[in-house]
């Protein structure tokens, strides 16, 4: 059943720009980015639960490899390199970080993405000369969309492929116990470090493809550490755990967001950080789990 | 050759020397008991064993091949089994799951069916089949310590280490428990398993090894360590403290 089901809907949902207005392409084009960050996020923190803040150093330095590259390659051949870029960069970082417990690993995450930022910005103005760059890449907005979906069906796909895999087993069992996991034949650095860069390699290349729609790039518009606030509240809203969860929080809370940016700039980062906070103290296993929890609960009341 | 030889480990805290050039070794099949008092070392001594923490010298070898230096997962890949003193359990995973895991990711490297038939029939032999698919964060404390063991099976070791498996229960649970120990060394499983319920300990182990802050007091049968005038004065000693 599922193997007609996915298919149509994903033609469904390919075909929309057919139909949307400018507008709503370009919302689409968000939500579609935040469903592809927040599943490609899940794939890595959801079942080791490493809460990683560093979603924008990659998303970031994905639109960067373009920005630098989009005046003297083909754009195919970017996004081989910045896939190649992001998995090399979570190659290092992970290697270094991944024995880091808890909220050790938190904040270094937060920082990577300040310090890339710092080291192009350095980059920029003492080698390149200026500070800003500007992307031309012949790509209009319809293209970027069903690039991003078809990278967004991509990252579920495989996050599918993985839950049934040793490697989603393994990840689960990290996340609950590392002592144990090691204990019963885990190799956790292996383990680990093949999730953070699969993860990672899919939020550069997320960053990559929504690129042209930035036009101007400087790195302190590129490396908005918002981005990867977004990313966790709505994986988290979502349920990180489960297949669909990140997608399903990040199509509401993103349209959300986007209202409130609009209308009520002011009030938007409280929201954000009530919601933040309200997520993981009420829902820790994400909104949808919490609800089924709360219908659960009633019946067996009512039973 | 022995199964399991421990060679002079050492481990230091510090100042503190935990374990102190410990030496010892099991057969094939044999089930050897480690007694010592209170925070004389036995735990340490299975976490250098079972690769939990890294030795400060020394060296363990099973069927000849050196352990010393290996991580834990290349450890239980060789062949080491082990429960935790503090039960440790997975308690966002099924039964079936916290089971399986040592059979995915140990020696036979099991996957799909084979991995749930071994899992399976390592639940049974703690009488936990019925509750495969249950989740193991609902479970008591007796279960969870049954799954634990359960876990280790799966992995269908060479060495079995038991920290305190049989504490904790009461005395129903207590015959249940050494009747399943003694059947698992009888399929030939070897065990070294710490213990401080001496009833336990003269019920399945012919012989102990004893320590001491530390240092090896005594090797032998057990009934002759348990009138052994030092290993006597090291749990006097320790009570006197206590
Ligand atoms: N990770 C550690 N860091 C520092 N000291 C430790 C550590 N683990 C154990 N110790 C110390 O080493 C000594 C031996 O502890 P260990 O847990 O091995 O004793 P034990 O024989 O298992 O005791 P018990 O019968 O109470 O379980 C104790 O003094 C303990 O405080
Ligand atoms: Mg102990």
């Amino acid at each position: 059943m599922k193997y007609v089901i996915y298919p149509v809907a994903l033609a469904l949902l390919a075909a929309v720009p057919f139909v949307a207005s400018d507008y709503a392409l370009g919302l689409l084009i968000g939500m579609v980015t935040y469903v592809t960050l927040a599943s490609a996020w899940a794939m890595f923190s959801g079942p080791t639960h490493y809460v990683s803040l560093a979603t924008v150093a990659f998303y970031g330095a994905g639109a960067y490899v373009v920005a630098m590259l989009n005046e003297v390659m083909a754009y195919p051949m970017i996004l081989l390199i910045t896939a190649g870029v992001g998995a090399a960069m979570a190659l290092v970082v992970g290697l270094s970080t991944l024995r880091l417990a808890g909220v050790y690993f938190v904040i270094f995450s937060f920082g990577l993405a300040e310090l890339i930022r710092q080291l192009i910005t350095w980059y920029e103005i003492n080698i390149y000369g200026t500070l800003g760059r500007y992307i031309f890449v012949d790509i209009t907005a319809r293209g970027i969309y069903w690039q991003m979906l078809a990278l967004a069906a991509i990252t579920i796909g495989l996050t599918a492929y993985i839950n049934r895999s040793r490697l989603g087993l393994a990840l689960r069992v990290i996340g609950d116990d590392e002592v144990v996991a090691a204990h019963s034949g885990i190799p956790l650095a292996r383990m680990k470090l093949m999730a953070f860069v699969l993860s990672a390699t899919i939020l550069t290349l997320a960053g990559a493809i929504a690129s042209p729609r930035w036009v101007y790039v400087e790195p302190a518009i590129v490396f908005n550490p918002t981005v990867s606030f977004l990313t966790v509240i709505m994986a988290l809203f979502g349920g990180a755990n489960r297949l669909w969860g990140p997608a399903l929080g990040a199509i509401p809370l993103f349209l959300a967001f986007e209202y409130l940016s609009a209308h009520f700039p002011d009030v938007y980062p409280i929201f954000l950080g009530a919601l933040f906070i309200g997520v993981v103290f009420l829902f820790p296993n994400g909104v949808l789990a919490g609800i089924e929890g709360l219908r659960r609960g009633k019946k067996e009341e009512t039973a | 050759m022995s199964l399991l030889t421990i060679d002079k480990a050492t481990k230091k805290f510090g100042g503190l020397t935990a374990v102190d050039g410990v030496s010892f070794s099991l057969e094939q099949g044999e089930i050897l008991g480690l007694l010592g008092p209170n925070g004389s070392g036995k735990t340490t001594l299975i976490n250098l064993i079972s690769g939990a923490l890294p030795m400060t010298s020394g060296d363990t070898r099973l069927n000849g091949v050196s352990l010393a230096g290996k991580r834990a997962d290349q450890i239980a890949h060789a062949g080491v089994a082990r429960t935790f003193q503090l039960v440790r359990i997975l308690p966002s995973l099924s039964l079936m799951e916290n089971v399986m895991i040592t059979a995915v990711f140990g020696a036979k490297s099991h996957w799909g069916q084979a991995a749930k038939d071994t899992a399976m029939t390592a639940l049974g032999r703690v009488g936990l089949a019925d509750r495969a698919t249950a989740s193991a964060g609902s479970l008591t404390y007796i279960d969870q310590k049954r799954l634990e063991l359960a876990r280790a099976l799966a992995a269908e070791p060479e060495v079995l280490l038991l920290d305190e498996w049989l504490a904790g229960l009461n005395p129903t649970e207590l015959a249940q428990g050494i009747a399943l120990i003694r059947e698992l060394s009888q399929s030939g499983l070897t065990i070294l398993m710490v213990e401080h319920i001496m009833e336990a300990v003269r019920a399945l182990c012919p012989r102990v090894v004893v320590m001491n802050s530390g240092s090896l007091i005594a090797d032998e049968a057990t009934q002759s360590a348990l009138n052994d005038p030092c290993v006597i004065a090291a749990y006097l000693g320790d009570s006197a403290d206590a």
